[in-house]
């Protein structure tokens, strides 16, 4: 069955059964592998990407439900420049396997996005969907803070969201 | 820097105690196969421009591999690491040495070859700038990648020389000469994660990212209990749905023993081909299968828990270590305690779930691994399959994880097996309910302890039951303790016995393997033996540390603790003592409150080269939730923290997994596994993570590795926290099987 998507700016149009959860179409049908598998029911949050603006956890959401809002994945989060959540989580070294943090990017830029000056509690709600297996919560917590003040510095900095 | 089998031996009983031989068995090492030495050329590769790319050799999973080893070459090489390119380097252990990463040896393994080389590279482009001015190497120096003569201003890039160097022989690596620490430039100054900027971009980058032109996708429907076999299957109605490709039924090499092997071999079950991974899901739900259980599915946690019960009753099967009569002078003891510790079996979740992609064409195997034991992964594979070792090639590609579970080479030797039957590369990936129940897991155990304390309130007796799973003295991977687990040799009294039931399951190493159960039953029961005796953990233990050390005994030829431990791997009081001095001045321990509900405990311990004591402060509501509000820790792993960023990050991280492990337990029922998910064997979550500060004890001691050590103190430190805080012992794990949740 055809769907057409609009992903990271681009019309999409794929052929995939209407129960494929967006995951597998990022991932397996156009290729846009950043966003990733963890869990496939929602609970830790590797898969997260924007729909609209919310973050979304796309493995529990089927391509047949998404409608006609625009999808971000973490390869279309900033257009030329690296979006300052990114770039604090490389200037904090935030990292270690790596494999979760795309989702933790997506969450992170969809709470500053919604709320640019979060307080510690705001950053722990915000972010407690998200699974760190290696535990990188401190250095998360670090850069988002990092980031809240990077985005006021650069409040001209042009995003997916144009933010 | 030869490293045949004797030397590897020797490196590997570094872990640790000789428990590490077990942990990391290689099969490849039985061959007395030997490796060529180590070339410069193998490692560093100029080019013009002056652009240094060096080669990582060790698989990366997020500990930092890519950046520590290649910090070491650079230093040395003496370039400006802003110029350095790293490459991953593909499995080639007759170039690179042993590409394994486990057991936090890789810095220890590392850190005086590694030097060498970058020291040899330096050299040869020495001799060659010397050479090129008729100038005597010895007027000759360098900076940032430039050969320098001084006294008369002349100088080259590394680039200028490359051409020429490389066709140079090499020094041999034992002749050079190293930098003095205080020059150094790069190690002990942080770098940035080489992939962070891949990862931060969602750039293809692991396991599961790798795409190939054609490529079909693999999933696995295997028994829910272990080694069952297909009887039958609707295997004709699945090739008939959408976007599938081949359906095959795996036979299995893998046998429902009592006792499994490190590597059992090839479970059985029923592999599904598809043009995409989701199709191959879909199918795969709709698998109708009669399967044969065998007797796997009688096991259950109930009936280990009994089996346990009765052996802890029984004389021990085996005794590992035992001096001081323990058994007659007990009596004697002014107070006796006794406790029964239970802690249950773990299963890796590494977030990344397992998977591998593999690719048969015109009679030879390329293979994308993530495997951290990558060579023993093509043994068997070529063993599996009957194909010579010669013809695979395998690619080194970064893990979301492995926390030991990719020591094990399971999911790779299936890819392969599909990728031999199909005319297309193949992508293998478990589904997250695939990767816990069939997880390697971390066994599960009960000690039974005894302790006992003079007249004065010093510890004089220690005797330990530990009740773990094997068959007679076979004990299963990640089942075995050593004779020189700490408080072995500190208490005038020891004894230290094994008695085994059978399992069958496959288990493993789980990071900090052994330590991570033993240093929180240990730490637990001599915090026990401190409150039993009237004074302050802190102080009891320093006291047990400056005892005299009972010498090494060995116990029966095949315990699991038969090599007397050497070098670094023996226990220096000091160190032990230093990190628990440090951590207790940094946490105020000696003016800590008591007050009801909130508490601070202290513990330490000796795992993988590495010294580490942590401090909890955790308070405990009137419901029983537990929430810890700081964790100090400090740890001595020698005189260099090579990459000081990452290494903090480590320690934090190793502290939450400690944590989490607290929380979490795998359980059996019919032979099946009951977790399915994070949802059950729960990962701690941003909310509950405490503020944790990390401190450093440098001794004069060489570097050592940082995966393992900082993880198992916390256990402990938390656990005994709880009981300064309520009054209450927690002998059993997960915490809610001693009435406690996480906040």
């Amino acid at each position: 069955m055809l769907f057409k998507l609009k992903v990271n700016q681009r019309i999409e149009t794929v052929d995939v059964s209407p129960d494929t959860p967006l995951l597998w179409v990022l991932r397996d049908v156009l290729h846009l592998v950043g966003t990733k598998y963890g869990c496939g029911m929602g609970v830790c949050g590797a898969c997260t990407v924007h729909l609209g603006d919310q973050a979304i956890r796309s493995c529990s959401i089927p391509v047949s439900a998404l409608g006609d809002q625009p999808i971000t994945t973490i390869e279309g989060l900033a257009e030329a420049e690296r979006h300052p959540v990114q770039l604090a989580w490389e200037s904090l070294d935030v990292p270690q396997c790596g494999y979760c943090q795309a989702g933790q990017i997506m969450s992170a830029t969809a709470l500053l996005h919604h709320t640019p000056h979060p307080t510690v509690e705001d950053i722990d709600a915000a972010m407690s969907g998200n699974l760190c297996r290696c535990g990188t919560y401190t250095r998360i917590r670090e850069a988002i803070q990092h980031a809240a003040g990077l985005g006021h510095a650069a409040a001209a900095h042009k995003t997916a969201h144009g933010a | 820097m030869r490293m045949n089998r004797r030397s590897f031996l020797q490196l590997a009983t570094l872990a640790g105690g000789g428990m590490a031989l077990r942990l990391y068995h290689l099969p490849a090492l039985d061959a007395q196969e030997k490796l060529p030495e180590l070339t410069p050329q193998a490692f560093v590769h100029i080019a013009p421009d002056g652009t240094t790319t060096i080669m990582a050799r060790a698989s990366e999973s997020g500990q930092g591999m890519r950046n520590m080893l290649p910090m070491l070459i650079a230093e040395e090489f003496d370039v400006d690491w802003k110029s350095v390119r790293v490459q991953q380097a593909d499995l080639d252990e007759s170039r690179y040495g042993r590409q394994f990463s486990g057991g936090s040896m890789n810095t220890p393994l590392g850190w005086d070859p590694m030097r060498r080389v970058g020291a040899a590279a330096r050299q040869l482009l020495i001799a060659t700038a010397a050479e090129r001015w008729n100038l005597p190497a010895s007027a000759c120096t360098t900076a940032h990648g430039r050969v320098l003569h001084k006294a008369s201003g002349r100088s080259a890039s590394y680039g200028e020389l490359a051409t020429d160097a490389a066709s140079r022989k090499a020094p041999a690596l034992d002749s050079v000469a190293l930098k003095d620490p205080g020059e150094y430039r790069i190690i002990g100054h942080s770098t940035q994660g080489v992939d962070i900027p891949a990862i931060t971009t969602g750039k293809p980058l692991f396991g599961i990212d790798v795409q190939l032109p054609g490529m079909l996708y693999a999933s696995i429907q295997k028994a829910p209990v272990f080694a069952g076999t297909v009887k039958s299957a609707n295997l004709d109605e699945i090739r008939r749905m959408p976007g599938i490709r081949h359906v095959f039924v795996i036979e299995g090499t893998i046998r429902p023993s009592a006792f499994t092997p490190w590597e059992p071999g090839m479970e059985p079950g029923i592999a599904i081909v598809a043009d995409t991974w989701w199709q191959a899901q879909t199918a795969r739900s709709q698998l109708k299968v009669d399967w044969d259980l065998g007797p796997a599915a009688s096991q259950s946690s109930e009936g280990f828990r009994q089996r346990a019960k009765e052996l802890l009753a029984q004389p021990p099967g085996n005794t590992v270590r035992a001096y001081g009569n323990v058994e007659s002078s007990l009596h004697a003891a002014a107070k006796v305690v006794q406790a029964t510790y239970e802690y249950p079996f773990i299963a890796h979740m590494t977030m990344e779930a397992q998977g591998a992609t593999a690719h048969w064409k015109d009679g030879r195997m390329e293979m994308w691994s993530t495997s951290t034991q990558p060579e023993n992964g093509r043994e068997l594979v070529a063993q599996t399959l009957g194909i010579d070792k010669s013809v695979i090639t395998t690619h080194m590609i970064r893990s979301g994880g492995s926390f030991g579970r990719r020591l094990q080479n399971d999911y790779l030797v299936e890819a392969a097996w599909i990728a031999k039957r199909v005319d297309a590369p193949v992508k293998l990936l478990w589904s997250r309910e695939d990767d816990i129940s069939h997880d390697g897991l971390r066994p599960g155990g009960t000690m039974g302890l005894t302790g006992g304390l003079d007249a004065q309130g010093r510890l004089t007796h220690w005797r330990q039951h530990f009740i773990t799973f094997g068959e007679n003295h076979h004990l299963a991977s990640g089942g075995g303790i050593g004779a020189d687990s700490y408080p072995a040799g500190f208490v005038p009294a020891y004894a230290m016995y094994t008695s085994a039931q059978p399992l069958m399951l496959r288990t493993g190493a789980l990071r900090a393997p052994g330590d991570n159960a033993y240093c929180w039953v240990a730490q637990s029961f001599l915090d026990e033996m401190a409150f039993a005796s009237g004074r302050d953990p802190l102080e009891f233990q320093l006291e047990l540390l400056g005892n005299q050390r009972v010498p090494w005994t060995v116990g029966q030829p095949d315990a699991v603790g038969d090599h007397e431990p050497t070098g670094p791997s023996v226990l220096v009081p000091e160190r032990f003592k230093g990190v628990l001095q440090l951590v207790a001045e940094k946490s105020g321990w000696a003016t800590r409150k008591k007050q009801p509900g909130r508490g601070m405990g202290i513990a330490a311990w000796f795992c993988h080269l590495g010294y580490f004591a942590e401090v909890a402060d955790v308070s405990v509501d009137k419901d029983n939730n537990v929430t810890v509000h700081n964790v100090w820790a400090a740890g001595d792993i020698g005189s260099q923290i090579i990459n000081p960023r990452a290494a903090e990050n480590m320690v934090q991280g190793g502290i939450m997994d400690g944590m989490s492990a607290l929380g979490q337990e795998i359980t059996l029922a019919n032979g099946r596994i009951e977790q399915s998910n994070f949802h059950n064997h729960p990962i701690l979550r941003m909310r509950q993570t405490p503020k944790i500060e990390v401190f450093w004890n440098r001794t004069h001691y060489a570097p050592t590795g940082l995966g393992e050590p900082s993880l198992p103190p916390v256990l402990p430190a938390v656990t005994n926290a709880i009981f300064a805080a309520t009054g209450r012992r927690v002998r059993t794990l997960p915490l809610q099987r001693s009435g406690f949740n996480w906040a």
